[in-house]
């Protein structure tokens, strides 16, 4: 499977969900592939996609949350997996692009060829838990860790590739991406009814979701 | 002042998402913040997750505020320069200080109160390491502790960056 493939087909995929992509290729390539305010890239911070995820998943239960991770970020912040595990966001999808290199630095091996991430995340506490292999079975274990109840946590097995060199850096400034990735959030599309946590609607804080 | 003062203060600036790493100087305001129904706190594994968990929840519309002993202020360091202070994210990072410089004179008398080893070399550090990265930054003491809160609403606000209140043993009862 290819990473490119991977990506096009969530992006295709994703509706008003909003995204926190690691820095590095996932950033890179869905920047290229579809560009719109639901992606906060996170052009540094190498690791912290999913925490960053989570502190937006439990401000804003009624929208889901989709981290487009790798395995070198997942692996630099381990104690992501347990933080999301402790909290079980239900509105949030962890979707890990493992292809067992640090692809932007010139494809040298992470630890993920030995080290089975999905089991990490099921010992973690994530109730949904799936790994492909097979780009024919990429659709559908996507589409169904979208629509459980979360948090879920999709290891995507890609074959390693040469570097981004060819893939466009993100355009927008930090600044822009906050700003517009905000802008949506305070717009707000429903997108998500959560049925086991206060509604919106009956004028409950966030707060009280935790 | 009493840790239950302290946390009305953050709370009546405004804060309204905590996460953080204990220490033994900020440790009853955790203990009153898990038990805090109005006030979410996430127990992060590690400073950099808190920094990351507060950063998304500012995104997701909160003012977030981080608790960490200054030992974790080295584990921030990418987090604060490559997301909060090009992002333009705001947050109050409380940093408990231990390893805080004793006075000249002190130093010289034989009952100076030296802190445990490992925090000597951050506890002269520390401030400097904010200076460095350009993150504002106040000494919180028994009579400024409300001013300081309100001083980092005005800055968080105004310039959209993290700042420090850097916490000495003494302050908090």
């Amino acid at each position: 499977m290819k990473t490119t493939a991977v990506l096009k087909t969530i992006m295709e995929t994703l509706k008003e969900e909003l995204v926190v992509a690691a820095n590095g290729r996932v950033s890179r390539e869905a920047f290229a592939l579809k560009d719109r305010p639901q992606n906060f890239y996170m052009i540094g911070s190498m690791g912290l996609a999913s925490s960053i995820a989570l502190g937006l998943a439990l401000t804003q239960p009624q929208r889901k949350v989709v981290i487009l991770d790798g395995d070198g970020n997942v692996l630099m912040n381990l104690g992501g997996l347990p933080q999301i595990g402790e909290r079980l966001p239900p509105n949030l999808v962890h979707i890990v692009i493992d292809n067992e290199t640090y692809g932007s630095t010139g494809s040298q091996a992470t630890i993920s060829r030995k080290i089975p991430l999905e089991k990490i995340a099921l010992a973690s506490g994530y109730p949904v838990v799936e790994k492909v292999t097979e780009e024919k079975d990429f659709k559908l274990a996507l589409e169904r860790c979208l629509e459980k109840k979360g948090p879920s946590f999709l290891l995507v097995k890609v074959e390693a590739e040469e570097g981004p060199e060819g893939l466009p850096r993100v355009s927008h400034s930090p600044v822009v991406i906050r700003d517009r990735f905000m802008e949506t959030i305070r717009r707000g599309v429903l997108q998500y009814a959560p049925t086991l946590l206060p509604s919106p609607a009956t004028g409950a804080t966030n707060a009280k979701t935790f | 002042m009493k840790a239950e003062e302290f946390l009305n203060l953050l709370a009546a600036a405004g804060y309204d998402f905590f996460t953080g790493v204990p220490c033994s100087i900020i440790g009853d305001v955790i203990l009153l913040l898990e038990k805090d129904p109005r006030i979410p706190y996430v127990p992060a594994v590690r400073e950099d997750v808190a920094v990351g968990l507060a950063a998304g929840a500012y995104l997701g519309g909160k003012t977030p505020c981080v608790l960490m002993q200054n030992s974790g202020l080295g584990q921030c360091l990418n987090a604060l320069t490559s997301l909060n202070l090009i992002y333009k994210i705001p947050s109050l990072l409380i940093v408990t200080w231990r390893g805080y410089p004793p006075k000249p004179a002190l130093e010289r008398s034989e009952g100076a109160d030296k802190d445990a080893p490992e925090h000597l070399v951050m506890g002269k550090a520390c401030t400097k390491l904010m200076d460095c990265i350009g993150l504002p930054y106040r000494e919180l003491s028994p009579k400024n502790v409300a001013k300081s809160i309100e001083w980092s609403r005005e800055m968080t606000s105004q310039r959209q960056i993290p700042v420090a209140l850097f916490l000495p043993r003494g302050v908090l009862q």
